[in-house]
């Protein structure tokens, strides 16, 4: 092979530069970074059991849209009996005020950062 | 050595069973806990109408009560400008909102005077004919609905109305909004939107926001399908005119002059 030390460095040079910022991550920590949303409610349950809420907050957000804006359904019978109206703002939101440490906490981390239920729907105001 | 016959059938017997045994199974399970319940104090209707008497409307000069209301509660924005212009319930001059009904007495008495304008809920909706996506369409209570998540803003129903009810959001609409209300959306850039008859209101008993402030009690809202409600009364013992009924689009906003 002509040239091989050049060939060679460039390959390593090549490798460092490409997987650098992971080697960077590993080593400052942040690859173990796990997001920790917030819970300020004081109330005991979702309305879902809470690890369904965590895989699939979204599969019901969207069951909830479609009742409500197609069916005209508003009324939802939780896991535990309890009936709730429902709506993002008004129900959801009421629990969990604090979008930014609540929504986004693992919206951002998993880089899903911007649904835009937000363009519309008003967020509530956080107090810092 | 392959399975015999007998062996088969056991097996694709036991196989199906367990298939659909877990398949209601399942089923019953979401049910459970998922079912939709109506609300008890929702208002329920089977064709839902509008009744606007022009003369006690007029008794006041000047007053936008309705309009406000009900700009104030769904978060209509106001650009300031005609051609952002974004209305649910508006004015015009009575020649322009009724102008099939033209008698030059009757004029004489309302030419120029407001009149007020809204959605008018067609049995046979134009806007709903050319939506490419159903994100208007007519419920089963004949309100005339929009789902802001479909519409792809291509204003086809804007075309359509023959009522220039439909407003087109030409630019964000969010710093328009004076006096917002958390607990109902606004809308973004580039959707179409219009009166609803309060959807969200009626689903917890409530009148639709203008018939519920307007000072005069010029607005009625009621099923026309109930022979004892308040609007079948109304429509039995008064003359009652709608916007270009020529049209064929059967509009359900009705006008007693």
């Amino acid at each position: 092979m002509y040239d091989a030390w050049k060939i060679i460095g460039g390959i390593i040079i090549f490798l460092v530069l490409i997987t650098g910022p992971t080697w960077y991550d590993m080593a400052s920590g942040k690859a173990d970074y796990k997001p920790n949303p917030k819970i300020v409610t004081t109330e005991k349950n979702c309305v879902m059991p809470t690890e369904y809420m965590k895989e699939s907050h979204m599969k019901l957000l969207d069951e909830w849209r479609n009742s409500v804006v197609r069916d005209g359904k508003r009324i939802f019978t939780s896991f535990d009996g309890k009936q709730y109206n429902m709506s993002l703002v008004n129900t959801c939101m009421k629990c969990h005020p604090n979008k930014s440490e609540f929504c986004d906490e693992c919206h951002n981390y998993s880089a899903v950062g911007q649904p835009d239920c937000w363009n519309c729907h008003i967020e509530p105001e956080e107090t810092k | 050595m392959g399975i015999d016959r007998r062996k088969f059938l056991t097996i694709a017997g036991l196989t199906a069973a367990a298939a659909i045994g877990k398949k209601t199974l399942g089923d019953s399970l979401t049910a459970d806990t998922r079912e939709l319940l109506p609300k008890d104090e929702s208002l329920v209707g089977k064709r839902w109408a509008m009744i606007f008497d022009i003369k006690k409307c007029l008794h006041k000069d000047g007053c936008t009560v309705c309009m406000d209301a009900c700009h104030q509660i769904h978060n209509v924005p106001d650009f300031g400008n005609k051609k952002d212009e974004v209305k649910w319930i508006w004015k015009e001059p009575f020649e322009h909102a009724l102008p099939d009904n033209e008698s030059p007495y009757l004029e004489e008495e309302f030419k120029d005077k407001p009149v007020i304008v809204m959605c008018n809920h067609c049995d046979n909706p134009p806007c709903v004919r050319v939506c490419p996506t159903q994100a208007t369409w007519k419920r089963e209570d004949g309100i005339v609905m929009m789902d802001m998540h479909r519409c792809i803003g291509c204003r086809y129903c804007v075309a359509g109305c023959p009522y220039g009810s439909r407003s087109f959001n030409w630019r964000d609409p969010r710093p328009f909004i004076k006096n917002e209300n958390p607990e109902y959306p606004t809308r973004e850039r580039g959707v179409v939107e219009k009166c609803d008859f309060c959807a969200e209101r009626l689903a917890f008993g409530l009148q639709p926001r203008c018939v519920e402030v307007c000072p005069e009690k010029a607005l009625k809202f009621g099923d026309l399908e109930d022979p004892e409600s308040e609007v079948r009364q109304i429509l039995h013992d008064n003359f009652a005119i709608r916007r270009k009924p020529g049209l064929g689009t059967n509009p359900q906003v009705y006008y007693l002059v």
